[in-house]
């Protein structure tokens, strides 16, 4: 019962950390602001419900899985922001011609 | 507990579909590609949560494509049809 008191309480806060991410994505004033919100708020509430879901795991194996799925986001969005914030950048200052960086 | 996992599952569904917004707007392209990014994270989240309250382990499996394929997607778009 208190594991599942636990387990419900990380995954709204999961949620709500998507809810900041979302409210990011909708208000920050430009690409670069925005692209920050939405890959660290949502990788961090996709950690809490994983964490979350992990504990319910009868298997460690299974548990480690779940945790495992959170580290590939974690990297993937990581370099996915890198990625579209560099082209975001190029485009911006250098317009097409691939020399700025 | 499967009313809390489709409570939670709705709430998420809601935020991804506000997130439409920002991409109908844009304005820049990476803008939409962000959005298209939070789809991944928000619905493998889902997907984890509904293999708890349902009690069905293989969603956690497709949870762990859907995680995969957004990275692959984010990749291919930026190398291949943008930049």
């Amino acid at each position: 019962m208190v594991v599942n008191v636990g387990v419900a309480a990380l995954m709204c806060l999961g949620g709500l950390f998507f809810l900041a991410g979302l409210v990011g994505l909708l208000r920050f004033p430009d690409v670069y602001a925005r692209i920050h919100a939405v890959t660290k708020a949502d990788t961090l509430g996709l950690g809490l419900v994983a964490t979350g879901v992990a504990l319910t795991q009868a298997s460690p194996v299974v548990a480690v899985k779940v945790l495992l799925i959170w580290m590939l986001t974690a990297l993937s969005s990581g370099a996915a922001g890198h990625l579209l914030c560099r082209a975001a950048y190029l485009e911006e200052v250098d317009n097409g011609r691939r020399e700025a960086l | 507990m499967p009313e809390f996992a489709f409570g939670f599952a709705a709430f998420v569904l809601l935020t991804v579909a506000t997130a439409l917004v920002r991409v109908a707007r844009g304005p820049t392209r990476a803008d939409r590609m962000m959005a298209a990014q939070l789809f991944g994270t928000a619905l493998s989240s889902v997907l984890l949560v509904l293999s708890w309250g349902l009690d069905r382990p293989e969603l956690v499996d497709v949870a762990l494509v859907f995680a995969a394929l957004a990275t692959v997607t984010m990749v291919a778009f930026v190398r291949r049809a943008w930049w």
